[in-house]
């Protein structure tokens, strides 16, 4: 199969040579060794960096699921003319070039720029949000939104509604009916989407770049700047395999956390 | 279609809560376009002063020619995406061996492993071949993201394919080849179709392996919007997002319009 070689080649063998710096690439101070992976994990500053990235990829999974459980909930539920019109406000978002959404949120949470303004009509400071770790959120959250409704919709769409209906002739209250029946047959679409959008977030680039600011870094920023700016290639795979391993530590996690759960229930 | 729950359906703050997220959605969307017509060489909204002058200098070779390499590199990467994917599907549709999900894996894992890793690999490699900012560098770097896009619809499509079809198709003569091109590809194409769409898509959106790849002379749209946004100032970049925004409305609406007439044909 030629994708095997292509992969391998053009993915596989770049993936891990950026890794293998780690070992092999050394910038004053580091001189050998763990250093570089050192570096990473043992200074304060790159702790901050490296908690503040979980941070922001936690609450922005968080957030995201938020928004989208009611978004994709009601596009089960409404007629199909709504269901279309419904899905078009998630297209037109999703297609809508990554780097131009970002650029909207710049133009929307600058200093003079209209959320400024309306906070500023209503008689407070302005705030400066451009360059904070709640605007990558905010860009974060917007971005990766149509990663978790549209997984989630597919799961709610094929969840039959008249099992909510039996448990309520059975007597469960609309409420327990829901939280009971409903809410466990929509795990398994809650937790794709928060897989994909937790792992897409932890390594995210663009918007940390253009909504943050190197005060405020997240991991795969201090990674760009520590090539582009310093060529420190060795400093650049150490907090490659950090991101990387979180990131599947994460992924096995979760999964033998789902299996559990459904070697529970069946 | 949807079953209509008796309660929810008509819950009035299930209905207010998701007209303000589609809002959010799309309405930060459109505060670009005002800027488009700003007059003054700065983001500030509303603009002061209005020009038309943003949309005239779009004309420029620097975004002409950023236009051209996107448009290259992405129908590039959709013939290639599409032929190494469709293959790809095969081998995993038709074959028992185990090997396969881990083959599966392989092909998914550009999407998981966050950019900046691969990309700073790529770029190191590209250095010693020197294909960093070559057409070819551009497009094998979103070839590699953008094969699952293709890999996943066609290996679906696959799944649920008839195989007595071909076997039908063989007993009444046809070659391998022929079986292919009259009864396989046939079925399987839209797969193909709106996997290579979207790698297209990816593609030409993609910015940071293209940060990576770029050179002086040779990179594409998204390096020239991200510079312009964050080197300089430039408006210029109001106006490729206004048509843009426009062109993804026009699409989205086309692709819904079709898709809610075709699946009843019965009826007409």
């Amino acid at each position: 199969m030629p994708i095997i070689l292509f992969l391998l080649a053009f993915f596989a063998y770049p993936t891990g040579l950026t890794l293998l710096r780690a070992v092999t690439h050394f910038d004053v101070p580091e001189v050998g060794g763990l250093d570089n992976i050192t570096w990473v994990l043992g200074g304060g500053a790159n702790r901050t960096i490296l908690i503040r990235t979980f941070t922001v990829a936690l609450l922005c999974t968080a957030f995201a699921a938020l928004l989208a459980f009611p978004y994709a909930y009601l596009m089960t539920k409404v007629s199909s003319r709504w269901q279309t019109v419904m899905l078009g406000f998630l297209l037109v978002s999703m297609f809508f070039g990554i780097l131009l959404r970002n650029f909207s949120w710049v133009v929307l949470l600058q200093m003079q720029g209209p959320v400024n303004d309306l906070i500023a009509a209503l008689g407070f400071d302005r705030v400066r949000m451009l360059g904070t770790a709640p605007a990558v959120l905010m860009g974060m959250t917007h971005v990766l939104f149509p990663f978790m409704a549209l997984p989630l919709y597919a799961v709610l769409k094929g969840i039959d509604p008249r099992l909510v209906l039996a448990a309520q002739s059975l007597g469960a209250t609309p409420r327990n009916a829901f939280l009971q029946v409903y809410l466990p047959l929509a795990v398994p679409g809650l937790f794709a989407g928060a897989l994909l959008v937790f792992v897409l977030a932890l390594g995210f680039y663009i918007t940390p770049a253009m909504l943050g600011s190197p005060k405020q870094a997240l991991i795969s920023q201090v990674l760009y700047q520590q090539f582009e700016t310093r060529a420190a290639f060795g400093r650049a795979g150490a907090l490659a395999i950090v991101l990387l391993v979180a990131a599947m530590a994460f992924v096995l996690i979760a999964n033998a956390v789902q299996k559990r759960s459904k070697a529970y229930e069946g | 279609m949807a079953d209509n729950g008796p309660q929810t359906a008509n819950n009035p703050i299930l209905k207010i809560v998701c007209v303000l997220i589609a809002l959010w959605l799309v309405l930060p969307l459109f505060i670009i376009v005002p800027i488009s017509f700003s007059g003054e060489d700065s983001f500030s909204f509303p603009p002061k002063t209005w020009t038309l002058a943003r949309y005239a200098s779009l004309s420029d070779p620097t975004w002409t020619s950023a236009l051209l390499n996107s448009l290259t590199i992405a129908a590039l990467v959709a013939v290639l995406s599409a032929v190494l994917g469709t293959l790809a599907a095969f081998a995993i549709a038709r074959s028992k061996s185990g090997v396969m999900a881990l083959v599966r894996a392989l092909i998914l894992s550009p999407q998981v492993v966050p950019i900046v890793v691969f990309g700073l690999g790529l770029y190191l490699v590209f250095l010693r071949w020197n294909m960093v900012g070559t057409l070819w560098g551009f497009v094998i770097a979103h070839t590699v993201l953008a094969v699952p896009f293709v890999v996943i619809p066609v290996s679906a499509a696959l799944q649920t394919f008839d195989r007595s079809l071909e076997r039908a198709s063989a007993s009444l003569g046809a070659g391998p080849m022929a079986t292919f091109r009259q009864i396989t590809l046939p079925i399987i194409r839209p797969a193909v179709l709106s996997g290579a769409f979207l790698a297209f898509l990816s593609s030409f959106d993609e910015v940071v392996l293209a940060l990576f790849m770029k050179s002086p002379s040779y990179y594409t749209l998204p390096v020239q919007l991200y510079r312009r946004m964050t080197d300089t100032i430039d408006p210029t970049v109001a106006a490729v997002a206004t048509l843009e925004l426009c062109l993804v409305i026009a699409g989205v609406v086309i692709a819904l319009i079709l898709q809610s007439r075709s699946p009843n044909p019965k009826q007409t």
